[in-house]
């Protein structure tokens, strides 16, 4: 990336931020709340993104994970007295990456769709055990509970409300893309990158495939994970319907929305999906999929690089 | 012996029945599923919504002609147009793209299905009516004949789909642009439209087998995903693209489940599918029901 590139770059970046920091000073409670989703969605969007961006598989069970998440921190939520903020990140993250050590172990040694379908059963699987293990989960009703404190033990503690929420989650969403994007840069991801370009080469090299996909979909499950503990914490309740694979779909749909291979565009796409389920909802209420879903199909025809695809190049660098 | 008699043998037996009749209608929906993969490439995921709206035009044929038989016959051949006009709008402009893109198109698809399914139909699951009641006693239980019917009714489809791959000049185009679709182009063969044909052919079996499973179940929209699932762990199972794997793993998953479901709620008994494909994928990714390749 040239000097000129970087500046433009990372200015894009700081002003966009900044759009995001002062907007729920400025927008009314319901958006405001709307935006907060959109960045949720948008993580979960983004981990899909190093799968089928950047590694060339198509996964359709990260509703696993984000389920996962989602319970993880409910559990930590409901054992612990006070409600720990930190404890329900990293029950959640545990609980992410069991899931993903288990999926990632036997979907890794299949390809292209059996790959897809796989990880697609197996999130069933989950949907299966939440939905039908009663007594721990809740089975159909799911699990409530109480929003814990943003807190620094010894420092400062103070309740969520929805603007301090949204710079939450903006913080911690940011700091994953940053993240992911260093990682994605690093030697580890242009193996992952090579491996969607071309496999048998990448193997023929030399690179022990198969452990550096299972690394891409564990990291990957974790940071669904993350998302589903966010939105736990936004919404105080985990429910079965969350690790049904329609969530798993829809992070497929927001990233070829918005343009896979860019991290941003899953975003973006998320955004875009959500707007595209409001405006339609208004007209058509529960059957917004019918006009979204024929969208998604014409995307897929005539824009198979999303909204953000051409800028895909770019935002690499 | 004492063992050998707490074994409930005529539950045992009862449920054997069970697992091949929907076995058979799984089955079907699988052979479908099947064909349009391994000759097009096309992972399905709008087959169970194929299949669903199957059992809803069946539904709406036979409220309005009164005849079971009309019903199953009409509902396949419209699903089978409708998938013809799909393949032709959405898979065709796909051509030659990774087939990765195939599948979010047909899920797309299926989104769009079982929404207008839930629009049109509503919420309220409809019911078929079974075209005759008779029953035979089987233990204490009645048995009724439509159950064995229905997997009588589903081997013959199959079997007479197999004769037609094998002798009709259709069939051997499609086996032809399997093999090699530039070559069999170039023999003359219109392979776009034998393309088409084969997805007409496997939404009209999702929609037959729809009609025919209709009066066992509730009809309603959501149903398809739980059959597209199931067909799906068939068809790994039973060896990707595999037309006798497929129908041998999907009797041989189907009775494991019937058995399972003597112990354990039916709900629970869907795990053994989900084991049984974690043990395939395991120790024999290629398919149970393949011989191994060199």
């Amino acid at each position: 990336m040239s000097k000129r590139d970087r500046i433009i770059y990372w200015t894009g970046f700081c002003v966009v931020l900044a759009l995001l920091i002062a907007a729920p000073l400025v927008l009314p409670e319901f958006w405001r709340r709307f935006l907060t989703e959109i960045l949720i969605w948008g993580l979960l969007a983004m981990s899909s993104d190093i799968l089928i961006g950047y590694t060339g598989m198509v996964s359709f069970g990260h509703s696993a994970f984000f389920g996962l998440g989602m319970y993880g921190a409910a559990a930590a939520l409901l054992l612990f007295a006070p409600p720990n903020l930190w404890l329900a990140i990293l029950f959640g993250l545990v609980g992410a990456a069991g899931v993903a050590l288990f999926v990632a172990y036997f979907s890794t040694r299949l390809r292209d769709i059996y790959f897809a379908i796989t990880t697609l059963i197996f999130s069933q699987i989950f949907y299966v055990i939440i939905f039908t293990w009663t007594e721990v989960t809740g089975g159909e009703n799911g699990l409530t509970f109480r929003r814990p404190a943003l807190a620094i033990p010894g420092l400062f503690s103070i309740p969520f409300d929805s603007e301090t929420l949204h710079w939450f989650v903006l913080a911690v969403v940011t700091a994953s893309y940053l993240i992911l994007r260093r990682i994605m840069q690093s030697p580890f991801g242009m193996v992952l990158q090579s491996i969607r370009e071309n496999e048998p080469r990448t193997r023929a090299i030399g690179y022990p495939v198969e452990r550096y996909k299972m690394m891409a979909v564990m990291l990957s499950g974790l940071f669904a994970g993350l998302s589903g503990v966010l939105y736990a914490i936004q919404n105080r309740f985990a429910a079965p319907d969350f690790v049904y694979f329609l969530v798993s779909g829809e992070a497929v749909i927001f990233n070829v929305m918005g343009g896979i291979g860019t991290l941003v565009g899953p975003i973006v796409g998320a955004g875009f999906f959500l707007l595209l389920r409001e405006a339609f909802s208004r007209f058509f209420t529960e059957y917004y999929l019918i006009p979204v879903g024929i969208i998604f199909i014409a995307m897929v025809i005539f824009m198979p690089q999303g909204l953000l695809g051409f800028m895909r190049r770019w935002l690499n660098r | 012996m004492e063992f050998l008699q707490t074994i409930p043998w005529d539950l045992i037996l009862i449920q054997t029945l069970n697992g091949i009749v929907t076995g058979m209608i799984l089955a079907l929906i699988a052979s479908g599923l099947t064909l349009i993969f391994g000759i097009m490439d096309v992972v399905n995921f709008a087959h169970g919504e194929l299949f669903m709206l199957g059992a809803y035009m069946g539904v709406v044929v036979l409220a309005t002609s009164g005849s079971f038989w009309l019903a199953l016959v009409i509902a396949t051949l419209i699903v089978a147009l409708l998938g013809a006009a799909l393949q032709v709008t959405t898979l065709r402009p796909l051509l030659g793209r990774d087939p990765l893109t195939t599948i979010l198109a047909t899920f797309g698809i299926s989104l769009v299905l079982q929404n207008y399914a839930l629009w049109q139909f509503g919420p309220v699951a409809r019911k078929i009516q079974e075209p005759f009641t008779g029953q035979f006693t089987l233990f204490y239980l009645q048995y009724p004949w439509y159950r064995l019917v229905i997997a009588a009714l589903s081997a013959a489809i199959i079997g007479g789909f197999w004769l037609f791959l094998k002798y009709g000049t259709y069939g051997i185009w499609i086996r032809a642009a399997t093999q090699d679709r530039v070559m069999a182009q170039a023999m003359g063969i219109p392979v776009p439209w034998v393309l088409t044909a084969v997805f007409a052919i496997g939404s009209g079996m999702a929609a037959a087998s729809g009609v025919l499973f209709g009066p066992l179940v509730g009809v309603n929209h959501a149903m398809g995903l739980d059959w597209v699932l199931k067909a799906f762990i068939v068809v790994v199972v039973g060896g990707m693209g595999s037309l006798g794997g497929s129908i041998a793993a999907s009797i041989f998953i189907s009775l494991l489940e019937a058995y399972a479901a003597i112990w354990v709620s039916p709900a629970q008994a869907v795990i053994v599918s989900f084991v049984v494909l974690i043990l395939t994928l395991l120790f024999r990714p290629t398919g149970l029901f393949v011989p191994t390749p060199k």
